[in-house]
């Protein structure tokens, strides 16, 4: 575990020729990969000294073995020099800025002393600037004709894409050799580089221009073997080899005194080759290709992207002692627990160390062995010697062996810590530390209530987990990271987890005045929310004790607790208060007490700030929140079991009398629309500022259409009433909305396409069945049955079209939020608040000299306040009359 | 109770400011104007004040809260809840306003030119309920080109000349003369031109005198596009009324299609103070740094609360300033942030690796590894944030500490 050394920095640069030579272990001589019996061939590219691959080898160069050897550099020294691709474009603005023949920057002495001395300020402060200088000091360079150091004509440079270089001169455009052009940056002095930015210890820029080419080893460019013995190698290697075969052919020629135009093609190749192995994906040069057409993966290739090195190798890790499985719910674990099954506990180990106190314990876990949970699987002894229980015959005889200090690798346990993680994870609560508990069959199990962070549902989505291994990982989980530090979201400063669906429901229908319990039943609700403590005094005392749910609730409510809310229930408009309100929608807590009042979603649900839940959280702690949702929130199910609770076909039904008002509804809104059309159609219809007439009759048509689908919900509402079990879901919150409803039990209403009626498809219809320029409702998509009464043909279409486009829409908007996401987290992933409470980046600059302005955590907040004076102040007040 | 007297103005002021230090002012103004509102008594009200600062000091920040990824996330997140619903907008628009993502990425990528620009001129007090004023102020601002006030425009290839047949009634709407009409055309019939009217001056024929025909289409179209009076930029301006709750006027404003910001507060009778544009990089333009942070707040905030996303205030100002605090507005985004981050490894990261690379070796740039994705590249440390950022270590009795700090 000990650190040696601490890596402080990382220096880029541009190798040496020489420094090439210096790193690498041998030259590469031959093309040959390996001889007839299979063996490397000596000063081949997979010669024994560049590492051993082969596991059990022992590389020649440094005695290691495949795990721990390296890997080593060869090199192959090129017959003729060859440009750099990816250097190109700055050989390109050097050449351009230095004089041809005396190599100095084409600026008057002064100024170049001038611009030397401002590049060396701006280099300590402002690094990015030292940039927009040195390509001002370029531009203003190029322009010169004549050098003013040694008055040499200057002439234009032209780089053709990716790295051929041509000269405009008296008699023409010259094309410009690789040795030409290592021979002019050359004669660049190093002072006249560090005005051009580069620092001439780190890269001289004829370094750029390739007289020895890099050898990587083959640790990175291993070769398969296939099962039918076959070697097949890999892109990097096959490169190389065509690079050494073109070398090989430049250099005989070369030797051989062949014509120049023999050379030059074969130069060219080389440089071809060379350029490729670098970056395959040049403009302007075809893509070197496999023999099965598919084009290679070369250096830049593998670096770049997703699944390049980056991104997919080095910011992006693998890690051991995880899991992934199925979730399914579990309403009787606690919110901070996740139910692990045993198979999945006896792979995932967790280290603890060998102590005076543990060892009985340790004991036992080492002689159940690997197979039998609650186990062990590996010993550690202090010298660093793994015991593989595996393979150990007779466990409790190792068993004894334990010593303090020893470390048992042992199974997953109740009470252990975890990470559990479901993607996308798009905040910090899609990773929460939870507190295992192993249990029968193949799921991981967890709480409904913390679906809502994870965004998760049963319906086979599958989660992550991850065991934290040393001390200070677990005691941070533990501490940061547990579920119930993430009920409040750093979001918008309100409960994240939270009451939803069934338990919103149970929490109404318990806190309806229809609720009441006689003592055993009361005893039974409250037993399953684990409440152990004496029975409040009964609300009814004739015919005998009954309690009410308001009742039950309040057992579990702190004692000084004061809160008063309006329940979703309430109505929108009209009254509501102390006195009265409409389906007991005041909510009114004094002293711990529920006295008026329903609970649902504006008293209990998630993702809402103001409610019964948060206040509770705010004030009385994130323990008591947990504690509310392992219990009370418990009770809530236990009496939606106990009440029974369904909907069907029958819960969206409505009595003729009410599918005649509907009807007419309907009717009344084509005639109208009727009337619009034919308004249109005489030319009377005024058009709305800054519409066409035909846009302003579509946004007429568009509202009646709109509005007529609201009325006949209206009545379809009025109808169901509350005691419909679809309509209770929908008032409370619970799940569902009353368009919903309003689409089953009257009509679908208009379909559209980009917020448009439905128009395209055929020339001015949008399907066969109706007259082109047609304008009705039916002829556009407006669907005027319910999904009970069933759909038209033609109605069916419509929707369909409908609901395509709302899936073609997510598909291609969350790559685009994703993105956004992408660049949103990169731009701001340094930033922290420092000790003296300004926000900084990672460069130490400040970006707000207070966070927030006001230094608070929003996730501490009330909905973003640090305190909520107003509820604070009439606090008091209440307490006043209460003395 | 025994009639205790609520606290006097002075008094409470002053016992609340004895936390000047401690509470924010927006805190302390509200402390005072509450306690004040519900008559507290002296000790009702230090009840009220102590628990304030008890609740204000529990909800700080830790230090080394990684607030940048936080705040990432908290926009992030919703914005891609924002594709999986689906909006209907049956209601009357007299303007199309880009909301939602696109509009969302538009301001972070800080484009140019956002793809509906828009103005909302509010007018000088004087005037701001005489929609006489407002409409004369729209109509001045509103671009109107040639094209604009004819009924058809042709080509005589013949008389090598280009026959404007004006609209009486679209002239009348925008406002112009002939003679303005004239005066614009003076600017394009060229040195050759002529311009003539017919006696009833409702045929306009401008000669050009050249035979080529690609020229005399080129000068077609540049007479067109002529303008004749408005400002460059604003395609359409309408005259809103705002009115209060109770239906009555508060006063005009202009909404503009297309955005010429700079131009519409130089007009006289608009109130430069309270007139807005969408567009981000124009404000940066014409009234600085902070005003364009406030309305980078102000545009994602817009788009956040069209879609009844609720996103704590903190977070959207985090963003505005990691966009302004170098003094300019930058993007996020490879040519902004992201992109000037001192750190090669960072920055190969994000985008444009084998560039940011080349460039460090070629610069011999040197990477401090200072920052999050730098540390995760090395691995075998923690990144410096959060408890990582932590650089004490307890010295353990036996011996010296193991590992060093980050």
């Amino acid at each position: 575990m000990a650190q040696y050394k601490v890596i402080s920095g990382i220096k880029f640069g541009i190798l040496s020729p020489d420094t090439i030579r210096k790193l690498a272990v041998m030259r590469i001589e031959t093309s040959e990969l390996y001889d007839e019996q299979g063996f490397p061939v000596p000063g081949g590219l997979m010669d024994r000294r560049l590492g051993s691959i082969e596991p059990g080898a022992v590389c020649q160069t440094c005695g290691n073995r495949a795990a721990t050897c390296p890997g080593h550099f060869g090199y192959i020294d090129l017959a003729r020099p060859v440009i750099h691709p990816e250097f190109a474009p700055y050989i390109a603005n050097l050449l351009k800025a230095t004089c041809r023949n005396c190599g100095r920057v084409k600026l008057p002495p002064d100024k170049l002393e001038q611009v030397s001395r401002r590049m060396e300020r701006l280099a300590k402060r402002w690094p990015a600037l030292k940039r927009k200088l040195v390509q001002a000091v370029i531009r203003e360079a190029a322009k010169q004709t004549v050098c003013p150091h040694c008055k040499t004509p200057q002439y234009k440079i032209r780089l053709e894409k990716p790295y051929t270089f041509y000269e405009q001169r008296e008699v023409g455009v010259v094309k410009l050799t690789p040795l030409e052009i290592r021979e002019r940056l050359e004669r660049i002095p190093d002072s006249d580089l560090l005005v051009l930015g580069l620092d001439p210890k780190e890269s001289r820029p004829e370094w750029m221009v390739l007289t020895v080419l890099p050898v990587v080893p083959p640790a990175v460019r291993p070769s398969i073997t296939l099962e039918s013995g076959e070697r097949s190698e890999d892109d990097l290697t096959h490169k190389l080899v065509d690079i050494l075969r073109a070398n090989q052919r430049l250099k005989e020629n070369i030797e051989a005194g062949s014509p120049s135009l023999v050379i030059e093609d074969l130069w060219n190749l080389l440089q071809y080759h060379v350029a490729t192995y670098f970056d395959n994906e040049l403009p302007g040069i075809a893509a070197a290709r496999h023999r099965s057409g598919r084009p290679l993966r070369t250096l830049a290739q593998r670096l770049k992207g997703k699944e390049g090195r980056f991104r997919g190798s080095l910011a992006g890790k693998r890690v051991d002692f995880s899991a992934r499985t199925v979730i399914s719910p579990d309403p009787n674990l606690s919110v901070n627990e996740v139910g692990v099954p045993v198979e999945i506990a006896k792979v995932l180990t967790v280290p603890e160390k060998v102590t005076p106190w543990n060892i009985e314990k340790l004991k036992q876990l080492v002689s159940n062995g690997p197979d039998k949970w609650p186990g062990a699987n590996y010993i550690i002894k202090p010298d660093g010697a793994r015991v593989d229980l595996r393979y150990v015959k007779h466990l409790d005889e190792v068993a004894e062996t334990l010593r303090p200090g020893y470390i048992v690798e042992r199974h997953l346990m109740d009470g252990d810590i975890v990470l559990f993680n479901r993607q996308p994870s798009l905040h910090r609560m899609s990773i929460m530390a939870h507190i295992v508990r192993v249990l029968p069959y193949k799921t991981f199990r967890l709480n409904l209530l913390v679906t809502i962070p994870y965004n998760a549902d049963f319906d086979g989505d599958e989660m992550n987990l991850h065991a934290p291994q040393s001390e200070e990982a677990q005691a941070e989980a533990r501490t940061l990271m547990l579920v119930q530090e993430h009920i409040m979201t750093p979001r918008y400063g309100a409960p994240i987890i939270g009451g939803l669906h069934d338990y919103i429901t149970g929490a109404y229908l318990l806190t309806r005045k229809d609720a009441i319990f006689d003592k055993s039943s009361a005893a039974q609700l409250l037993y399953a929310a684990s409440y152990s403590g004496p029975l409040p005094e009964p609300a009814i005392l004739k015919p005998g004790p009954y309690w009410t749910g308001k009742q039950l609730v309040s057992v579990f409510l702190p004692n000084d607790m004061d809160f008063v809310g309006k329940a979703a229930v309430a109505p929108a408009g009209g009254k509501c208060d102390e006195e009265y309100c409409e389906n007991d929608g005041y909510i009114l807590v004094k002293k711990g007490r529920l006295l008026l009042g329903v609970l649902d979603k504006n008293a209990v649900g998630a993702e809402k700030h103001g409610t019964l839940l948060h206040e509770l959280v705010v004030v009385y702690g994130v323990e008591k929140g947990r504690e509310i949702m392992d219990t009370l929130f418990k009770l809530f199910l236990m009496y939606l079991d106990m009440h029974g609770f369904t909907m069907g076909v029958d819960s969206v039904q409505v009595p003729e009398e009410a599918r005649r008002e509907i009807r007419e509804i309907i009717e009344e809104a084509k005639r109208k629309v009727e009337e619009l059309i034919a308004s249109y159609a005489r030319g009377e219809l005024v058009p709305m500022p800054g519409k066409t007439r035909r846009e302003t009759l579509e946004d007429l048509i568009m509202s009646v259409l709109a509005d007529a689908r609201t009325r006949a919900g209206e009545v379809a509402g009025r109808y169901l009433g509350m005691f419909n079990h679809a309509v209770i879901m929908a008032r409370t919150g619970a799940r569902g909305s009353m368009l919903n409803l309003t689409q089953m039990a009257s009509l679908v209403g208009q379909q559209s396409v980009r917020g448009k009626r439905i128009e395209r498809g055929y020339t001015g219809r949008p399907l066969p069945h109706f007259k082109p320029s047609d304008l009705s409702p039916e002829a556009r998509g407006f669907v005027a049955s319910s999904f009970s009464t069933g759909l038209a043909p033609t109605e069916f279409f419509f929707h369909a079209v409908s609901g395509r486009e709302g899936l073609v829409d997510t598909a291609v908007r969350t790559a685009q939020s994703g993105y956004m996401y992408r660049r949103l987290q990169n731009a701001l992933q340094d930033f922290y608040v420092a000790y003296d409470g300004t926000v900084r980046n990672s460069e130490g600059m400040v970006i707000q000299f207070r966070y927030g302005e006001d230094g608070v955590d929003p996730s501490r907040s009330d909905h973003g306040k640090p305190v909520n004076v107003e509820k604070l102040v009439k606090r008091i007040v209440a307490l006043r009359g209460v003395g | 109770m025994e009639g205790a007297q609520p606290i006097s103005p002075e008094e409470l002021w002053s016992e609340i400011e004895k936390y000047h230090d401690t509470l924010p002012e927006s805190l302390r103004k509200e402390l005072y104007s509450k306690i004040l509102e519900y008559g507290l008594t002296r000790e009702e009200a230090l009840a009220v004040i102590s628990e304030a600062v008890k609740r204000y000091l529990s909800s700080l920040v830790n230090p080394g809260e990684a607030v940048g990824t936080v705040a990432a996330q908290s926009i992030g997140e919703p914005a891609t809840q924002m594709t999986l619903r689906t909006f209907h907008f049956a209601g009357v628009r007299e303007l199309n306003v880009t909301l939602g993502l696109p509009r969302l990425i538009e301001v972070v990528d800080l484009r140019r030119e956002p793809s509906t620009p828009m103005m909302e001129i509010h007018l000088e007090p004087e005037i701001a309920k005489d929609e006489e004023a407002a409409l004369r102020i729209a109509r001045e601002i509103e671009l109107t080109t040639v094209e604009n006030l004819c009924r058809s425009a042709t080509i005589d290839y013949y008389e090598s000349a280009v026959i404007l047949e004006l609209d009486p009634e679209m002239m009348e709407n925008r406002g112009v003369t002939l003679d303005d009409l004239l005066r614009a055309l003076e600017k394009v019939k060229g040195k050759k031109g002529s311009v003539e009217v017919s006696e009833d001056g409702s045929t306009v024929i401008i000669r050009l005198g050249t035979d080529d025909v690609i020229k005399l289409r080129r000068a077609y179209e540049r007479i067109l596009n002529q303008r004749v009076k408005g400002l460059k930029g604003v395609r359409h301006a309408i005259v809103k009324p705002i009115r209060n709750d109770k239906g009555e006027l508060v006063e005009y404003v202009i909404l503009t299609e297309g955005s010429n910001f700079q131009g519409v507060l130089s007009i006289p009778g608009v109130d430069p103070t309270r007139t807005r544009t969408n567009n981000i990089q124009e404000i940066y333009e014409v009234l600085g740094i902070e005003a364009a942070r406030a309305a980078i707040i102000e545009e994602i905030k817009k788009v956040l609360d069209e879609h009844g996303l609720d996103v704590d205030y903190r977070h959207i100002m985090l963003v505005a300033d990691a966009m302004t605090y170098t003094g300019k507005v930058r993007q996020v985004g490879r040519h902004g942030v992201a992109g000037e981050k001192e750190s090669v490894l960072a920055r190969a990261s994000f985008e444009v690796t084998v560039k940011n690379l080349v460039e460090a070796a070629l610069f011999g740039e040197e990477d401090p590894l200072r920052g999050v994705i730098e540390n995760i590249i090395i691995g075998n440390r923690p990144i410096p944030l959060g408890t990582g950022s932590v650089k004490l270590k307890l010295r353990v009795a036996s011996g010296a500490p193991k590992r060093g700090g980050a």
